[in-house]
């Protein structure tokens, strides 16, 4: 999980050409969207694509990112739920 | 100054007929244009639908006379459209007074760029189609096409409100004095580019479009090519033309909220609704009958549906999308609406918003859902675009 | 009829042109076949967070327009026109090549919407927070033009006060390969001193932004005065020098008259005839000036050409680098910029000192 974690990290850094942010500067709960990183409605379209080609879990309705990408945190834990399941 | 805009030719191909005629028994008999799509293959056919133009590129080149595989799919069905709109206007000499063409485009020749990408560099087989992937070359063969010369010709790209800005401009420069004559308005065609682009976005629906519904899956993309002849009073009353309508106003803004979605109450709608009604020297009570742009992706709708109720303080008039018959046609949009707003003012008749069911749990506006017969004088008609542009058209019957 | 003044120029292009303290003092000469920009340092122009998803067009412009918004004194505009002859074309060709490579899988959002050609226009609205009048030309050589002359129009009608005008273009590897294959651009590089002797068809390709606000009230910024403007999608030789003395004698010119000609000469041996005939015929007399062997030859390259003949006009000093011929000119008053592209989309703007 935490190896999980450190690798969403890094993958978002990547995917969303997040320049001046490192692994460091993302808390495991920390809000992705608004306030937090500063996310927005287009960087929740690409980390869909990044659950879809890294992790096989394909969302249907990109309402449903909202809740799964709210953190690091959720996105790990959803990603291994889908796993588990 | 103050001079009207009269319109006096019209041309359209798209997927629910082959030119004017044709679309208009498609809207008053209910025939959509929505299937699988067909012409080109790509793996997402079996998860859209579209609205594609029945005829093959081989087809639409036997009709103008080309060699197979001549241009990209959006100059055949431009110079078909504009080439329709150009005879109904009775132009005999194109050159013969200051004309211009301004014609409005996304994907350009993108439909063979895609397809050649990689081929370019093995063989010269499609050489020719290098150049077509400039938005403009589409526009100067169809300018080339209709035989204008040392002339005003350029292309507006301002993704799906395009052809609506493309009819604003030449209005304005016949307003203004620049052109006597211009025909304005659009071609697009479908493309792996822009399937692929909407896929991404999440907005493209897995089944008919149904606009204002609360359960829209989003959208049907379309393509189409139509243009219309705007003229000068003074050439009109010189020639005795017959006008078909006028162009009546006019407002562009921007929406400056994101850079594909629209604004949560519609401010950039707002303000183009309210310019163009300035621009005409009308109320709101004065509109008649909302061609709405009407998307059916649940950001548009809302977001217009929303524009109107302030637009219109509460007060909506009839409306509706005519996107579930065609599809959403982007840089085209705005011009082929533009032709069924002047065929409902000329047939007094306002078109059903197919597909819907549902009031949307935001608000109690409901479309016009079957065809109807009343009188029309002036129809307004939304175009919004990526990159926050509105749009929005006035037509009339009168000057 | 309400006068049109140039208040204030921005430019990023192959030259040191985006300090506008600066007129091509120093010349970059180049020895290739395509040239890139000189980039200024975006940081200084553009937060980490907005550049994220920036492509180079948009970066570009986005300091272009910035130069051009600060030295007019202005925070908003009435509207935004933006002329481009390909729009974000590196991402297009991106987002092109991953629908190939991955059999339309896997495809992100982003490429996509930069390669809306209205995407430089629609995000310097959004950056400004400008709700007004937003347009993007996409018509080849004449993109910056038809900006040019849309903003006249709503400048002399009195719909608009300030209005930020531009043109943009990227240079990108498949669009100069293909492009290279039908000889719009050249086979072996041309130093870029030598660009006219250079015997050879096509043109060196390049990119740039150029801005400028446009304005109704003149300021102590302004350049000068754009007077009029025209273009035509075909124009044969033969009636060439007629249609030049045409416009002239409209905005009360004669060739005789006019203070020096800017020429867009790009080098290619099959297309450059059109000025020369203008050269040794109407304007025989007329110091002539050109510019595309500093920027290179792109859609929007003429916005260099209107930079210059900006920059000429407020500095009254013709940099010896662009001079044409051996007639001087000690102050400069009327300006006349003629352009093409491979014999179409032909363009007259004229500029007077105010």
């Amino acid at each position: 999980m935490t190896d999980l974690k450190l690798e969403l990290k890094e993958k978002i850094i990547e995917q969303l050409n997040l320049e001046d942010v490192s692994v460091d500067d993302i808390g495991d709960s920390d809000p992705l969207f608004g306030e937090g990183l500063g996310l927005d409605s287009i960087d929740a379209l690409e980390l869909i694509v990044m659950l879809d080609k890294d992790y096989g879990i394909k969302l249907a309705d990109p309402k449903e990112g909202r809740q799964i990408f709210e953190s690091v945190e959720t996105m790990a834990t959803y990603i291994t739920q889908q796993k588990g399941a | 100054m103050g001079k009207g805009v009269a319109i006096t030719g019209m041309g359209i191909i798209s997927a629910i007929g082959e030119d004017v005629a044709e679309n208009y028994r498609s809207l008053i008999s209910g025939q959509i244009g929505i299937s699988k799509i067909s012409q080109i293959e790509t793996v997402h056919k079996n998860e859209i639908m579209v609205g594609e133009v029945s005829l093959t590129n081989s087809e639409l080149e036997e009709r103008l006379g080309l060699p197979k595989n001549s241009w990209s799919r959006t100059s055949l069905l431009g110079v078909i459209a504009a080439k329709e709109a150009v005879a109904q206007a009775g132009i005999s000499d194109i050159n013969k007074e200051r004309t211009g063409l301004i014609s409005g485009t996304t994907v350009g020749g993108m439909d063979k760029s895609e397809q050649y990408f990689y081929e370019y560099f093995e063989n010269n087989d499609a050489w020719h189609h290098i150049n077509g992937l400039h938005a403009g070359d589409s526009t100067q063969k169809i300018a080339r096409n209709l035989g204008l010369e040392e002339s005003f010709a350029t292309t507006i790209s301002t993704a799906c409100s395009s052809a609506a800005n493309a009819i604003m401009l030449g209005a304005r420069m016949i307003k203004s004095g620049q052109l006597d004559r211009v025909v304005v308005g659009g071609a697009d065609c479908l493309s792996k580019f822009t399937i692929n682009g909407f896929k991404t976005l999440m907005i493209l629906s897995d089944t008919y479009n149904t606009p204002f519904d609360e359960n829209r899956k989003g959208l049907n993309l379309g393509e189409a090519a139509a243009y219309l002849v705007l003229e000068s009073d003074s050439l009109v009353e010189k020639e005795g033309k017959e006008v078909l309508g006028y162009v009546k106003g006019y407002g562009n803004a921007n929406d400056a909220f994101h850079q594909t979605a629209s604004s949560d109450y519609g401010d950039g709608a707002v303000l183009a609704m309210e310019k163009a009604l300035k621009v005409a020297g009308l109320t709101p009570e004065a509109i008649d009958y909302v061609n709405a742009h009407g998307t059916a992706t649940p950001n548009n709708d809302l977001s217009e549906g929303r524009a109107m109720l302030r637009i219109f303080e509460g007060k909506v008039p009839k409306f509706s999308s005519t996107k579930a018959f065609t599809g959403h046609t982007l840089a085209t949009a705005g011009a082929v609406e533009a032709v069924y707003s002047v065929l409902a003012l000329q047939n007094d008749t306002i078109y059903p918003n197919l597909n819907f069911k549902t009031p949307m749990k935001e608000f109690e506006l409901v479309p016009e859902t079957e065809l109807r017969k009343e009188q029309l004088n002036v129809i307004l008609s939304n175009s919004f675009g990526f990159g926050g542009n509105c749009t929005t058209l006035l037509f009339s019957k009168k000057a | 009829m309400k006068a049109v003044y140039i208040n204030s120029v921005g430019s990023v292009s192959a030259q040191k042109t985006f300090n506008n303290e600066d007129f091509l003092e120093e010349i970059v000469t180049y020895n290739d076949t395509t040239i890139r920009v000189i980039e200024p340092d975006y940081k200084a122009y553009i937060t980490p967070a907005a550049a994220r998803r920036m492509a180079k067009g948009i970066k570009m412009s986005t300091v272009s327009a910035k130069t051009a918004m600060e030295e007019a004194g202005v925070e908003n505009i009435d509207a935004i026109i933006v002329g481009t002859g390909l729009g974000c074309i590196g991402d297009s060709e991106k987002f092109v090549s991953a629908i190939i490579d991955n059999k339309e899988q896997f495809l992100t959002p982003t490429r996509f919407i930069q390669s809306s050609h209205n995407t430089v226009s629609g995000q310097i609205a959004l950056g400004v927070g400008c709700k007004g009048y937003n347009f993007t030309y996409v018509h080849s050589a004449i993109s910056f033009e038809s900006s040019l002359l849309d903003a006249l129009m709503q400048i002399r009608n009195k719909e608009a006060t300030n209005i930020l005008v531009g043109g943009v273009d990227e240079l990108v590897d498949h669009h100069v390969d293909t492009h290279r294959l039908i000889d719009h651009i050249k086979h072996k590089p041309v130093d870029s001193s030598q660009l006219l002797q250079s015997n050879s068809k096509g043109c060196v390709m390049a990119e740039g932004a150029h801005f400028f606000v446009l304005s109704g009230q003149k300021q102590s910024s302004t350049y000068g005065e754009l007077v009029a403007i025209t273009t035509y999608n075909t124009l044969s030789k033969s009636v060439l020098s007629e249609k030049v003395s045409q416009f002239l004698g409209q905005n009360g010119l004669t060739p005789e008259e006019l203070d020096l000609a800017i020429f867009g000469n790009n080098g290619d041996i099959d297309f450059d005839s059109y000025y020369e005939l203008l050269g040794k015929g109407i304007f025989k007399n007329t110091p002539q000036a050109y510019y595309k062997h500093l920027s290179g030859e792109f859609d929007t390259a003429s916005g260099f050409g209107f930079w210059l003949a900006a920059k000429i006009l407020k500095s009254q000093t013709v940099p010896t680098a662009v001079k044409l011929n051996q007639l001087e000119v000690s102050r400069p008053k009327t300006i006349l910029l003629y352009n093409q592209y491979r014999g179409e989309n032909h363009s007259l703007v004229l500029l007077r000192r105010c």
